[in-house]
């Protein structure tokens, strides 16, 4: 079913605030305001939106060390995390996550896995809960293309596939793991293909495409819902900066300068749904009045991220156990 | 500490062996709540098979060999709403479970400031002193103590590896649980009230003495019963405690011990590098040197892998004797 009018502003909007959150994170990652690593999202926010936009909250989702575009992209308050950036006890996680691990459970993320191909037990996991607990949930799981090559990925998508979960497995294949192309590291380098041998239904889809992007996942989701299986959803797609902000090494590029070009100037997902969105009837006017909106709620984030207090000091054992354990602390400070 | 409480009123009591204790514990917890889920590979044919009987497929998952992502599929269950019970079988599959169990399990609440919680069990059992060679024969748990967020228990009774496993899957933490298979034919009287809990994080004396403090763990408690009873009859009175829980370890009981025999041995079959006879007799160095007369004695086993052959096999873990002999030397 196509997005409505409304719906394809919404898609639009989340678009680019992943696209603006990302601009001025990174800004203030160089700044030295946000500390710890940061991995910028940019390029890739048709794949995470159209994959989001198929989805309803009470759906759970699970993502990677790329972690800031799937809240965004699954309709989160930018307030917190970019609180959580920047290590504020406002943060979504209280500071206790950071840039690989922004997870917003109100919006149905569970975790965001640092470890790569970590999310996707737990993704498949969450489509058996719904299946025991006889809902209608789905669980949809992002991982790039180094995570295929995971023990987790073979081992989850064959239990998911046995037991036809309601799970959306969704590979944002940018083409590198790091710095290591599909290339040089898949014996099968069309990952949907390998779909087949799960008994699993693989689609290959444009992931610059965000109507492309959410038809597919649609699809996978009312499958999913109506008790027919998981699918696998390959979008290829493309990482505009490098790996993590800071990691380029000049003297060994493992990507052209043409091939990164290429993609900013044709293949820049926000640009290509600026023109569907126009052709569809939306007006400059309407779609000038989104972009002003994104530019000040995110400024809105960053002023309440830096204007947010630095977690107490004695609030550094909350939210390790779901009861405290009083002996801990007095222990490991030698002041017992 | 964990909203279990131990009934006084427990009165009614059955005798079964440890494993009968382990099978009834879940059995009462998947009636109790539909939201406890069983996980573990040939459910249907062993150990389970009273349990598969009893209840329908959706409650009990037999697996694929697949122990890193099975896991994994229990952590993310647990946080979207149920309440699994992740059987390893073997201790040493634990490794393969490892990167779920700590990456994502111990981590995820504290990751995520507690917007998420993980009400999981993972069970396993350890073997050893069977022949079955080093991949079969690990008693893993000091590795886990290390691991901040995971409780972790090893109880020695039937009556308390009933009570910790059911207080296990109510807590809304990750609770492993490593069963020494030494215990399994063991019986005593098991309290049959369906809520009779055993507190986590609560240690047990088991038998009240005034000359030496003997600590042991698991398989070794049977061993220090043993020595205890036969020097008993020379006059020398062993105070025997079972900690129950590793993590959170409950210190207060063992140092009051402490300070009243001024005597300690530990005694576990664990490798003997950074074990929880290690932690225990750093802590009451620190916190109780004073109350010491002897040096601390640990008994486990020696930084050698588990062989194969019996006459080798023999030779690793701690032994009635050299207890004895530990105990002699103190006083």
């Amino acid at each position: 079913m196509p997005l409505n009018k409304s719906r394809q502003c919404e898609t639009y909007r989340r678009m680019l605030r992943i696209r603006r959150f990302e601009e001025e994170g990174t800004k203030l990652y160089i700044a030295g305001k946000i500390p710890g690593a940061y991995h910028a999202s940019i390029g890739q926010e048709a794949t995470i939106v159209g994959a989001c936009m198929a989805l309803r909250n009470d759906d759970a989702m699970t993502g990677t060390h790329r972690s800031h575009g799937h809240p965004i992209g699954k309709g989160a308050d930018l307030k917190a995390l970019m609180a959580e950036l920047m290590g504020k006890e406002t943060g979504i996680c209280k500071g206790r996550g950071g840039s690989m691990h922004l997870a917003d459970k109100s919006v149905g993320i569970i975790g965001e896995s640092a470890i790569v191909g970590g999310g996707i037990p737990l993704a498949t996991g969450c489509g058996l809960s719904a299946k025991v607990r006889g809902t209608d949930q789905v669980s949809l799981c992002f991982f790039g293309d180094g995570a295929v090559n995971q023990g987790t990925f073979h081992e989850s998508l064959n239990m998911a596939s046995l037991w036809k979960l309601p799970v959306i497995y969704v590979c944002e294949n940018n083409g590198y793991a790091i710095t290591t192309s599909v290339a040089r590291s898949h014996g099968q380098p069309s990952i949907a293909k390998r779909a087949d041998s799960y008994g699993m239904t693989g689609v290959q889809i444009d992931g610059q495409d965000v109507r492309a992007v959410y038809e597919t996942t649609d699809k996978a989701v009312q499958r999913a819902r109506s008790g027919h299986g998981p699918t696998l959803i390959e979008a290829k797609t493309y990482r505009f900066d490098e790996h993590q902000v800071g990691l380029f090494i000049e003297k060994s590029p493992y990507r052209s300068a043409e091939e990164i070009e290429q993609h900013k100037t044709r293949r820049d997902p926000i640009v290509l749904y600026r023109q569907v969105l126009l052709a569809d009837g939306i007006s400059e006017g309407e779609l000038a009045t989104i972009e002003a909106e994104v530019l000040k709620t995110v400024s809105e984030a960053i002023r309440f991220a830096e204007e947010s207090a630095t977690p107490d000091p004695a609030s550094l054992y909350d939210y390790l156990y779901s009861d405290p354990i009083p002996d801990a602390e007095q222990r490991a400070t030698g002041s017992r | 500490m964990s909203a279990a409480i131990e009934k006084a009123s427990a009165t009614e009591q059955v005798r079964m062996s440890y494993l009968d204790a382990l099978v009834q514990a879940q059995i009462e917890e998947l009636e109790r709540d539909e939201r406890v889920i069983l996980m573990g590979e040939n459910m249907e044919i062993y150990g389970g098979g009273k349990i598969f009987e009893r209840f329908d497929a959706s409650r009990i998952w037999n697996m694929p060999i697949s122990e890193t992502s099975f896991t994994g599929v229990g952590i993310g269950a647990a946080i979207t709403g149920l309440r699994p019970i992740v059987d390893l079988t073997i201790a040493s599959f634990m490794y393969l479970a490892s990167d779920p169990i700590i990456n994502q399990a111990s981590k995820l609440r504290y990751m995520t400031g507690g917007q998420v919680q993980v009400p999981i069990v993972f069970r396993c059992c350890m073997y050893y002193g069977a022949a079955l060679a080093a991949q079969h024969s690990d008693r893993p748990y000091p590795m886990f103590m290390n691991v901040p967020g995971l409780k972790i228990l090893c109880p020695s009774s039937p009556s308390d590896v009933k009570g910790l496993l059911k207080s296990a899957v109510r807590d809304n933490d990750p609770v492993m649980l490593f069963e020494d298979t030494k215990l399994w034919p063991l019986k005593s009287e098991v309290p049959t009230d369906p809520d009779y809990l055993v507190p986590i994080g609560k240690a047990d004396v088991k038998l009240r003495g005034s000359d030496v403090t003997v600590v042991a763990i698991g398989g070794a408690m049977r061993l220090a019963l043993d020595v205890a009873d036969t020097l008993s009859k020379e006059g020398i009175s062993i105070e025997v405690i079972d900690p129950r829980t590793l993590k959170p370890l409950d210190m207060t009981t063992i140092i009051e011990s402490v300070a009243k025999t001024g005597r300690l041995i530990l005694i576990e079959n664990a490798h003997r590098i950074a074990n929880v006879s290690a932690e225990i007799a750093a802590i009451v160095c620190e916190e109780a040197f004073d109350c010491l007369k002897k040096p601390i004695l640990r008994l486990s086993a020696p930084d050698v892998h588990v062989p194969f052959s019996p006459a080798l096999e023999s030779l690793v873990f701690p032994t009635k004797a050299q207890l004895a002999a530990a105990v002699r030397r103190l006083l």
